[in-house]
């Protein structure tokens, strides 16, 4: 930085006869030159590496502990890991938290929808669902529908308050699985439908005038136009409520569905390995929830197209990060 | 109700009768009366809420007025006349009248998540009044009309807002409007980016499509205006061509609203 033609000149250079040039040449103030030769020293922050220090230090006493306590089991967490009856429970945790999700977010837009017409009936029947569910915890609301016989001892198709077509014994309509696929999708229906209104009330009423204005009809304009510009603010929070709903379908081993964490539920009844099994389910959760994020992670990037904060920039996210925090060979 | 009132020769490519619009108790429109021939350019002028705005708004039923009717060339839009009433038309039918007539917004509303082409040939292709290929091919040449050929896969956010804007024109024109309504489009824009898009704005005139425009440039108005339009308190103050309404105005509240603009 420093030129070795103004280091060259002595510091007597300002006593020059002539008016002296406003501002001064950089060799006429010296100390000016100093202060750019200067090198700066970053503000040493103690702290920061003394609280890294204590966080690593509890990091490495959990690892050695993890590895070290013979009542983890792990040989016998290895041998269950691939069980049949693990598997089975497995894949109904993932089917049903699939079929939960497609058909609460379904109803999730039709509900932010009524929220959002011009009708007060609909409005008001949208905010006193939202209300209700939300209410009441997604166990009770699942114990609710799992007794639904003691309820409604039959259901019945026909005109309201007039004659009836069909009739159905409700204790065989509702199994265990059926009231978790409905006690869920409700769950899902009432905090989607908030994640959806937001991301619609995130978009401009201009854009909505502008396709207006193009001629686009309702359904059109919400499609193409709105929905894609609300996906950015949906999708963070849909992802968030995924990974929730993966994991809270594990209540529906109360009614004695068979998910994950009721298969190892019941090996342990039988054999009471209680703490190798919960890590078996343990660790499927923590695979599924992984690959989840990582999937959100391309979902956010393909919806990022056109905004500042995406496309070619996304890519280098970890990158920048890395570089952020990182002050490698910043000289 | 007045009644219709169109001309028995040829249809005005715009008439407004009787407008009338309430926001509350606030009056926005106070009975005005317009008339755009065919090819005309208008420019309407006057202080800020004095109900620009919603007039323009009204002509493509962006805005319902509470009393009076608008016709584009000789067609009632938003409504349908039936015997004494005039019956409020369906989503459908005020789409098809909507879908010929253009708008330039203020602040350009682009759809951010398309590009500059797919801004332009989205609505086209939705609407199913060209094919995928078509559209694109239209919405190459309006860009190059506008001068912004190589902007055709930029984002919006890549584009200056007088590119913007001229996309925004663009994106009308692909309607093949026979009227086009500018609602103070140069409002938004640094002052060098103006000229731009009233260079855009005055090649249109004079090529057969009617427009009507909502600004405060009174050069562009004095240059390409058939027709002044001086809107105070939601009503027309006067009207006629710029050296009548510009030049020699008669009305004093327009006179005190041209020593404040020029």
């Amino acid at each position: 930085m420093s030129s070795p033609v103004a280091a060259g000149h002595p510091p007597a250079a300002p006593s020059s006869p002539s008016a002296p040039p406003f501002p001064p040449a950089l060799h006429e103030r010296p100390e000016d030159e100093q202060l750019l030769a200067a090198k700066l020293v970053p503000l040493r922050r103690p702290g920061q590496w003394a609280s890294a220090l204590v966080l690593v230090v509890l990091l490495a006493m959990l690892v050695h502990t993890l590895l070290t306590n013979r009542r983890f089991q792990w040989d016998v967490v290895g041998s269950y890991f691939l069980n049949g009856s693990i598997v089975d429970g497995l894949k109904l945790t993932l089917w049903l938290t699939a079929a939960v999700m497609a058909s609460g977010y379904l109803l999730a837009v039709g509900v932010a929808a009524m929220r959002l017409s011009g009708n007060p009936v609909l409005r008001s029947l949208s905010f006193g669902f939202v209300w209700l569910v939300r209410s009441v915890p997604p166990l009770v609301q699942l114990l609710f529908w799992y007794e639904l016989a003691s309820l409604y001892p039959q259901l019945s198709l026909g005109i309201p308050f007039g004659h009836e077509f069909v009739t159905v014994r409700t204790a065989h309509l509702f199994s265990g699985i059926l009231a978790a696929f409905v006690g869920l999708t409700l769950d899902v229906a009432a905090f989607a439908s908030e994640i959806v209104r937001g991301g619609i009330l995130s978009v401009e009423h201009g854009q909505t005038e502008a396709a207006e204005a193009l001629g686009l009809g309702k359904v059109r304009i919400f499609r193409r136009i709105v929905l894609p510009q609300a996906m950015p603010a949906i999708v963070p929070a849909s992802g968030n409520l995924l990974i929730g709903m993966l994991k809270a379908t594990s209540i529906v081993s109360v009614i004695a569905v068979q998910d994950l964490l009721y298969s190892s539920q019941l090996i342990y009844n039988q054999n009471y390995l209680i703490i190798p099994l919960l890590l078996v389910a343990t660790l499927w959760y923590i695979i599924l929830t992984t690959l989840l994020s990582i999937g959100q992670f391309f979902v956010e990037r393909h919806y990022a197209r056109g905004s500042n904060r995406g496309g070619g920039s996304a890519r280098t996210g970890f990158w920048q990060l890395f570089r952020g925090n990182v002050p490698l060979g910043l000289s | 109700m007045s009644s219709t009132t169109t001309s028995p020769t040829r249809a005005a490519a715009v008439e407004v009768r009787g407008a009338h619009k309430w926001y509350g108790a606030n009056r926005v429109l106070d009975g005005v009366d317009l008339t755009v021939q065919p090819g005309q350019v208008a420019v309407i002028l006057g202080p800020s809420g004095s109900g620009k705005s919603t007039l323009l708004r009204a002509i493509n039923h962006l805005e319902q007025l509470d009393v009076g009717h608008v016709s584009v060339n000789g067609e009632l839009i938003g409504v349908r006349r039936h015997g004494e009433r005039l019956k409020e038309l369906g989503e459908r039918a005020i789409l098809a009248q909507r879908a010929g007539i253009g708008f330039v917004f203020q602040g350009f509303n682009l759809f951010p998540h398309l590009t500059a082409l797919e801004n332009i040939a989205a609505a086209p292709v939705a609407t199913g009044r060209a094919t995928r290929e078509e559209a694109r091919a239209t919405a190459l040449d309006l860009l190059a009309r506008v001068g912004l050929a190589d902007k055709a896969d930029a984002y919006p956010r890549q584009l200056s807002g007088g590119q913007q804007q001229r996309v925004a024109i663009a994106r009308a024109l692909a309607q093949r409007p026979g009227l086009i309504l500018f609602d103070e489009p140069t409002s938004a824009l640094d002052p060098e980016l103006v000229g731009e898009v009233l260079a855009v704005i005055r090649d249109l005139a004079g090529s057969g499509t009617t427009l009507i425009v909502v600004t405060h440039e009174i050069g562009f108005a004095r240059e390409v205006a058939d027709l002044v339009v001086f809107l105070d308190g939601g009503h027309i103050v006067e009207q006629g061509t710029p050296a009548e309404v510009l030049d020699n105005p008669q009305h004093p509240r327009t006179r005190e609203f041209l020593s404040k603009v020029l």
